[in-house]
C-alpha cells in the first residue's frame, strides 16, 4: 500500500492527527496549534483538488478502509459530488484558517487557543469525514464528531450568551442526530446493509414498504434540523451570533453545506429521484419549504440589528436556494443548487470574514455602529460590498450565477412563480445589505457612532492586519472570479447533477 | 389489537421511552433534566437496534462448535459506538452546564432567559497580555 | 453584413475605467493632475469611439466576444448605428461634462472630488458598455453597474436629504431591473435561448402572444432608467446631485442609457415585425403618450429650475420611444436622432442652471429677472437650448420633432400629432417665460446690474454644447446617415 492509493483517507487523517498533536505540541508553544493547523487545512485542501481531479479524470474513486471489500467495510466513495463539496470545504477551511490567527488570539483566552485549534482540527475532520464516506454508518459518527466539536467551539464565543446557543445547539444537533440513528436502523431492518451504494441498489424493490418511508421521513427531518431549513432553523442565528468570528465563518460557509450535501446524498443517492417523487410527493414539499426558508430568511434578516446574526438568517434564505435546486430536481436547477454550495460558501465566508474584520478592529457587532467605516477599513468593506452584491446577485458574481440557473431550471419545471420568489428575495437581499452599505460609505461615523471612535482612539483609517485581509479578499475575489469563468466550477456542478438525476 | 401490540412489543417500549425523552427535552426548564432527557431518547433508539439484532432461539454471536442460531451481532457494535457518541455528548453538555452555571447563576432556562445579555466590549477582555491573567471563569462573565 | 473582429470596443470601455487608477493615485493631493487625466480619458475615449464611424459607416459591424461565463451568456460587444449614435453622444458631452465639473466643483469647493472623478469614469464605463453590448446580458451588467457607480455621485452632498433622493434614485432604479428586467431576460432565454439582440428580433414565433405580452411589459416596467410614467419619480429625486451630475444623468448616461434600453428591445429583442403583429406597439404609443403631456404639465407647475428641467426630460425621453414605437421608417430616424438632439439641448439647460447656481446661487425659476443682463453668455445658450427642445427651426429639435410628425402619418396614428403639437406648446410655456424673465424682465433693486458669469471651465462648456445644437440642425448628415444604416439593417432581409 503506497501513498497515493491511500490518498482518499489522508484526507480525514490528516486533520484528525493534528487534531491529536495541537495539544502535545501545545505544550512547548501556543503557536504551534495555527501552524498545525494552517499545514492540515492546506494539504487537505490539496488533496481534494487532487481526488476532484482523478474523479474527473478516471471517474469514481472507492476507497476500502482497512481493505475490507465493500458492502461490509466501509467504503470511502468520491464521485462528481463529494469530489466538488470536498474542494469547497477544503478551500473555505484553509482559507479562514489563514483568517483565525489574529482573531483567535483576541477573541480566545490565551490558555484556551490551543484546545480551540485542536477542536477546530477535529471539526474539520467530522466535516471531510462526513463528505467523503460512503457508509452510512459512518456519516453518523462523522456527524457527531462535526457536531460535537462545533457545539464546543460555539460556546468559546465571549459573550456567556455564547454557552447557551451552544446548549441549544446541542439539544436539537443530538436530537437531529438521534433521527438520522434511527433512520439508518430502519433501512438496516430492511435491506441488511449499511453501505450507500448497496443500499440504492436494494431500496427500489422495498419502496412502497412503511419501514422505508419511515426511514426516509426520520431522515429528512434529522437532515432538516442540521441543516436549518425553515422552521427548523431556530438553533442556528444564536449560535452564529455569539460564536467566535472564526467559528461563525467555517460554520456559516460549511457547516450548513454539509447539511445539503447530506440531504442531496440522501435523497438521489441512497434513495432515488423515482422514489422522490413517485412514492410521496417530497418533492413538492420541499420546493414549499425551501421557497418559505427563502423568502422569511430574508425578510427576518431585515429586522435584524446585529451584523452576524442578520448574516445568519441570510443563510437561512440561502440554503433555501440549495433546498430548492434540490427540489426542482432537474438538470438546470440542480446545476444551480450544487453551484450555490460553492457559491454561498464564497460569499457568506466574505461576509462573515467582514465581520470578523470588524470586530477585531473595533469590536462593533451593532449595523446600526459601522457608520463610516468605508473610510477607516477601505480594503475590508470592499469585500463587504463585493459580498453583497453577490448575495443580491449582480452580473458577474457568483450570485448571479446560481439564481440565473435556478431561475431557468424552475421555468424548464413549469414553476414560474418560484422565479418571483426569488426576485423577491433578491430584491429583500438588496434592501439589507443596501442599508448597510449606505451606512459604512455615506455616513460619518461623529454622532451615532461615537463609541467605535473612542475604541479606535483615531478616525482614521485602521485596516485589519494584513493576516486578516487577505483571506478576506481572496474569498472576495473568487466571488468575482467564479462569476466570470463561472463555466469551471458550473460544468462539475453540471456532471454532478447528471450523476444524481439518474444519467450516469 | 392486544396481539398486534405484544408481537411488536419491543418497539413499544422503544417508542413510549423516547416519547419520554422527549417529552423531558421539550418541556423541564432544568438544563440538567433536559441532558436526561436526551439520554433516555438516545438510549430508546440503542433498544431498538438491540431489539432487531434478535434471531428467534439465536445465542450469543460466538463461533464454537456448538454453535447454532446467533443473533445479528453488527447492530450491537454499531450501539458500541453509539453509546460512545451519547456519553461525549453528554460530558460536553454537563461542561457547558457547569459553565452556564458559573456565568448565570442558574441552571433553570426559564430563569436564565429573562437575564439581560451583558456586554464584555472586546477592549476590556483586552489584550493577550491581560487575559493570561483572567484565570476563573467568572472573572470573563462579570456581572451587571 | 461583414463583421470585424477588433477589441476597440474593449479600449473604449477600458479608456476610462483604467484612469481611475491615477485619479485614485493622485487624489485631493494633486487635483490638477487628477483633473488632466480625466480629461485625457475623457478626449482619448471619445477618438477611439470616432475611429469606428467610418467602419460602420462602411456598413460592416463590429463585434468582440470578451468572455463566455456559462454556455449562451457572455460578455460580448457589438459596434452598430445605433450604438454609435450614443456612443458618439455619450462620449463627446462626457469631455464637456468633465471640464463643466472642473469648473463647478472647484468654485463651490466640494469636497472629496477624487471620490467624484473616480466614480465618474467608472459610470462612464458602463454607459459605453451599455451602447456596446451584444446581448441582453452584457448590457443588463453595465446597466447595474451603472445605478451603482451613480450612487455615490447622487448622494455626493452625503446630507439626509442627498441620501434619501439617493436612496429613491437606487431603489428605483435597482429595485425595478432587478425584479422585471431581470426577469424579463429570463424568460426571454428561457424561451428563446439566445440573448442577443438579432435585427428582426428573436422572440417572433417563439411563444404564445400573452406571454410576449407579458415579457414586453415586464421589460417596459425594468427599465426604469427610461423614466416613463408612472416609475419616473426617481428622477426629480436625483436632483439632490450636484448640477454636473444631473447634466450628466439627463444627458450623457442614465435616462440615454434607459431610452437606449428600451430602443434595443423593441427593435432586436421583439424586432418591429413582431411589435405590429401583437398590435401592443399601438397601445404603447399612446401610453407613451400619456407621459409626454402629463410630465409637460408637471414641468410647467415646477419653480425649481432643475426640477422643471428634470420633468422636461421625462417628457421628452419619451419622444424617442415614441419614435421607435411608430415602427416606421421615419418614426424610428425621429427617435434615434432625437437621443443625441436631445442630449446637446438638456446638457446645455443643466450646465446654465449650475452655472446661474455657482455665479449667483439662485436655483429658483422666479430669481431669475434679469438674468439675461447679469450672465450674457449663460442665459443666451439656455434660450438657444430651450428654443431647440421647443423644436423651432434652425435648431435641431425641429428635426426630430418633424421627423417624428411624419412618421405618426405615416404609421396612420394621426392622433399623436395633436400630441406632439400639445407638447411643443406646452414646452413653449415653461421654457418661454425663463428666457423671458431672463432678458426682458428688470433686475431686483437690491441687486446690481453687472456681468457676473461663471468660470472660464462652466462657459466655455456651455457655449460648446449650445452651438452643437445649431450644428447639428445644419449639418446632421452623420445621425442621418446612422439612422439609415439602422433602418437598412432593420427592414433588409424581408
Amino acid at each position: 500500500m503506497n501513498l497515493v492509493s491511500n490518498i482518499p483517507v489522508l484526507v480525514i487523517i490528516i486533520p484528525l492527527f493534528s487534531a491529536i498533536l495541537i495539544p502535545v505540541f501545545g505544550r512547548i508553544s501556543r503557536s504551534f496549534g495555527w501552524y498545525i493547523s494552517l499545514f492540515a487545512t492546506f494539504f487537505s485542501f490539496i488533496i481534494s483538488i487532487s481526488l476532484l481531479n482523478t474523479v474527473l479524470t478516471t471517474g469514481k474513486i472507492s476507497y476500502r478502509l482497512g481493505g475490507w471489500e465493500p458492502p461490509w467495510g466501509i467504503e470511502y466513495l468520491v464521485d462528481y459530488l463529494n469530489g466538488y463539496v470536498l474542494v469547497v470545504v477544503g478551500l473555505i477551511a484553509f482559507i479562514v484558517t489563514v483568517f483565525a490567527k489574529k482573531s483567535v488570539e483576541k477573541e480566545i483566552d490565551a490558555d484556551k487557543i490551543t484546545p480551540f485549534y485542536s477542536v477546530y482540527m477535529l471539526f474539520i475532520t467530522g466535516l471531510m469525514g462526513i463528505i467523503i464516506t460512503g457508509d452510512i454508518f459512518n456519516l453518523y459518527v462523522f456527524i457527531e464528531i462535526a457536531s460535537l466539536s462545533s457545539y464546543a467551539l460555539v460556546a468559546m464565543g465571549r459573550k456567556r450568551a455564547a454557552l447557551m446557543a451552544s446548549y441549544n445547539y446541542l439539544i436539537l444537533g443530538t436530537i437531529a442526530a438521534t433521527f438520522i440513528l434511527l433512520g439508518i436502523g430502519y433501512l438496516y431492518m430492511v435491506t441488511g446493509t449499511l453501505n450507500m451504494a448497496d443500499l440504492s441498489r436494494r431500496l427500489p424493490a422495498l419502496y412502497n414498504s412503511k419501514v422505508v418511508l419511515t426511514a426516509f421521513a426520520f431522515f429528512t427531518v434529522g437532515i432538516s434540523l442540521k441543516l436549518a431549513l425553515f422552521p427548523l432553523h431556530i438553533w442556528m442565528p444564536n449560535a452564529y451570533t455569539f460564536s467566535p468570528s472564526v467559528v461563525s465563518a467555517i460554520m456559516a460557509s460549511t457547516a450548513t453545506k454539509y447539511g445539503a450535501y447530506i440531504l442531496i446524498r440522501i435523497m438521489f443517492s441512497v434513495f432515488t429521484l423515482d422514489f422522490d417523487i413517485r412514492v410521496i410527493p417530497f418533492n413538492e414539499i420541499l420546493v414549499f419549504l425551501s421557497s418559505v426558508a427563502i423568502i422569511a430568511g430574508s425578510v427576518i434578516a431585515l429586522a435584524q440589528t446585529n451584523l452576524r446574526r442578520m448574516l445568519a438568517y441570510s443563510s437561512v434564505g440561502q440554503i433555501g436556494y440549495i433546498v430548492l435546486g434540490a427540489a426542482i430536481a432537474n438538470q438546470l436547477a440542480m446545476t444551480g443548487g450544487l453551484i450555490h454550495i460553492l457559491n454561498h460558501a464564497l460569499m457568506k465566508g466574505t461576509l462573515f470574514l467582514v465581520a470578523g474584520s470588524i470586530l477585531y478592529m473595533t469590536g462593533i457587532e451593532e449595523i446600526s455602529d459601522l457608520n463610516g467605516m468605508g473610510r477607516k477599513m477601505p480594503l475590508t468593506m470592499a469585500a463587504f460590498t463585493i459580498g453583497a452584491l453577490s448575495m443580491i446577485g449582480f452580473p458577474l458574481t457568483v450570485g448571479f450565477v446560481s439564481k440565473w440557473y435556478l431561475a431557468l431550471g424552475a421555468l424548464d419545471a413549469g414553476m414560474w412563480p418560484l422565479v418571483l420568489v426569488i426576485i423577491i428575495s433578491s430584491l429583500l437581499t438588496a434592501v439589507y445589505f443596501g442599508r448597510i452599505i449606505e451606512r459604512i460609505y455615506f455616513r460619518d461615523s461623529i454622532g451615532a457612532g461615537e463609541d467605535s471612535n473612542q475604541i479606535i482612539g483615531q478616525s482614521g483609517q485602521s485596516e485589519a492586519p494584513m493576516s486578516m485581509v487577505l483571506p478576506t479578499l481572496i474569498l472576495a475575489g473568487l466571488c468575482i472570479v467564479f462569476g466570470i469563468a463561472a463555466f469551471f466550477p458550473v460544468s462539475i456542478a453540471a456532471k454532478a447533477a447528471n450523476m444524481l438525476l439518474g444519467g450516469g | 389489537m392486544i396481539e398486534f401490540i405484544l408481537a411488536k412489543y419491543n418497539y413499544w417500549i422503544y417508542i413510549v421511552l423516547m416519547m419520554i425523552g422527549f417529552y423531558a427535552i421539550i418541556v423541564k426548564e432544568n438544563l440538567i433534566k433536559k441532558i436526561i432527557g436526551i439520554n433516555i431518547f438516545q438510549t430508546a433508539v440503542f433498544l431498538f437496534y438491540i431489539s432487531i439484532a434478535k434471531v428467534k432461539g439465536g445465542t450469543a454471536p460466538i463461533i464454537w462448535e456448538k454453535a447454532g442460531p446467533y443473533d445479528n451481532p453488527l447492530p450491537h457494535v454499531l450501539i458500541l459506538t453509539g453509546i460512545v457518541v451519547s456519553v461525549s455528548t453528554t460530558a460536553v453538555a454537563l461542561a457547558l452546564i457547569i459553565k452556564i452555571y458559573k456565568a448565570y447563576g442558574s441552571i433553570e432556562e426559564d430563569k436564565i432567559l429573562e437575564m439581560k445579555e451583558e456586554t464584555v466590549p472586546l477592549s476590556i477582555k483586552g489584550s493577550k497580555k491581560n487575559s493570561e491573567h483572567l484565570t476563573s471563569d467568572s472573572m470573563l462573565y462579570t456581572d451587571e | 453584413m461583414e463583421i470585424i473582429e477588433t477589441a476597440m470596443p474593449i479600449y473604449a470601455i477600458a479608456v476610462s475605467l483604467l484612469a481611475i487608477i491615477p485619479i485614485g493615485l493622485s487624489g485631493e493631493r494633486n487635483p490638477n493632475l487628477r483633473e488632466s487625466w480625466t480629461i485625457t480619458a475623457a478626449i482619448l475615449k471619445f477618438i477611439i469611439i470616432v475611429s469606428m464611424i467610418p467602419i460602420v459607416l462602411d456598413g460592416k459591424v463590429i463585434e468582440y466576444s470578451l468572455i463566455t461565463v456559462l454556455p449562451g451568456i457572455d460578455v460580448k460587444f457589438r459596434v452598430d448605428a445605433l450604438s454609435l449614435v450614443f456612443a458618439v453622444t455619450a462620449s463627446f458631452l462626457w469631455i464637456v461634462t468633465s471640464i463643466f465639473s472642473i469648473g463647478y466643483m472647484r468654485a463651490l469647493k466640494e469636497h472629496s472630488q477624487t471620490r467624484y472623478f473616480a466614480f465618474f469614469a467608472a459610470a462612464m464605463a458602463a454607459t459605453i458598455g451599455v451602447a456596446f453590448s451584444a446581448n441582453l446580458f452584457t448590457l443588463f451588467l453595465f446597466y447595474e453597474a451603472i445605478t451603482i457607480c451613480t450612487f455615490p455621485l447622487v448622494a455626493h452632498n452625503e446630507t439626509p436629504d442627498a441620501i434619501k433622493g439617493a436612496r429613491r434614485y437606487i431603489i428605483y432604479l435597482l429595485g425595478t431591473s432587478l425584479a422585471f428586467q431581470l426577469f424579463a431576460i429570463i424568460l426571454t432565454y428561457n424561451i428563446a435561448g439566445t440573448l442577443e439582440f438579432a435585427n428582426h428580433g428573436i422572440l417572433a414565433g417563439k411563444a404564445s402572444d400573452l406571454m410576449l405580452i407579458i415579457i414586453f411589459i415586464l421589460f417596459i416596467a425594468g427599465i426604469t432608467k427610461a423614466a416613463l410614467m408612472p416609475l419616473h419619480s426617481w428622477l426629480p429625486a436625483a436632483m439632490v446631485a450636484p448640477t454636473p451630475v444631473s447634466a450628466f444623468l439627463h444627458a450623457v448616461a442614465v435616462v440615454n442609457v434607459g431610452v437606449f434600453t428600451v430602443l434595443k428591445v423593441l427593435l432586436y429583442i421583439f424586432g418591429t415585425g413582431l411589435l405590429y403583429r401583437l398590435g401592443i406597439s399601438t397601445v404603447f404609443i399612446y401610453f407613451v403618450s400619456f407621459t409626454i403631456i402629463v410630465a409637460s404639465i408637471i414641468a410647467l407647475r415646477q419653480d425649481n429650475l432643475k426640477r422643471m428641467l428634470a420633468y422636461s426630460t421625462v417628457s421628452q425621453l419619451s419622444y424617442i420611444i415614441l419614435g421607435a414605437s411608430l415602427l416606421g421608417r421615419n418614426g424610428i430616424t425621429g427617435g434615434i436622432i432625437h437621443i443625441a438632439i436631445h442630449s446637446f439641448a438638456k446638457i446645455t439647460l443643466f450646465f446654465a442652471a449650475g452655472a446661474i447656481y455657482v455665479a449667483n446661487h439662485k436655483t429658483m425659476i422666479s430669481e431669475l429677472n434679469g438674468m439675461g443682463r447679469k450672465m450674457p453668455f449663460t442665459m443666451t445658450a439656455f434660450a438657444i437650448a430651450s428654443l431647440s427642445i421647443i423644436g423651432i427651426p434652425p435648431l435641431s429639435g425641429f428635426l426630430s420633432k418633424w421627423y417624428l410628425m411624419i412618421g405618426s402619418i405615416e404609421s396612420g396614428h394621426a392622433p399623436i400629432l395633436i400630441v406632439l403639437v400639445a407638447s411643443t406648446l406646452l414646452n413653449a410655456s415653461y421654457f418661454l417665460p425663463v428666457v423671458y424673465a431672463a432678458f426682458f424682465k428688470k433686475l431686483p433693486s437690491d441687486e446690481k446690474s453687472e456681468i457676473r458669469e461663471a468660470p472660464a471651465f462652466m462657459i466655455i462648456p456651455i457655449m460648446v454644447t449650445a452651438v452643437g445644437t445649431l450644428l447639428l440642425f445644419f449639418a446632421p448628415s452623420l445621425l442621418l446617415d446612422l439612422a439609415g444604416i439602422v433602418l437598412g439593417n432593420l427592414t433588409g432581409g424581408y
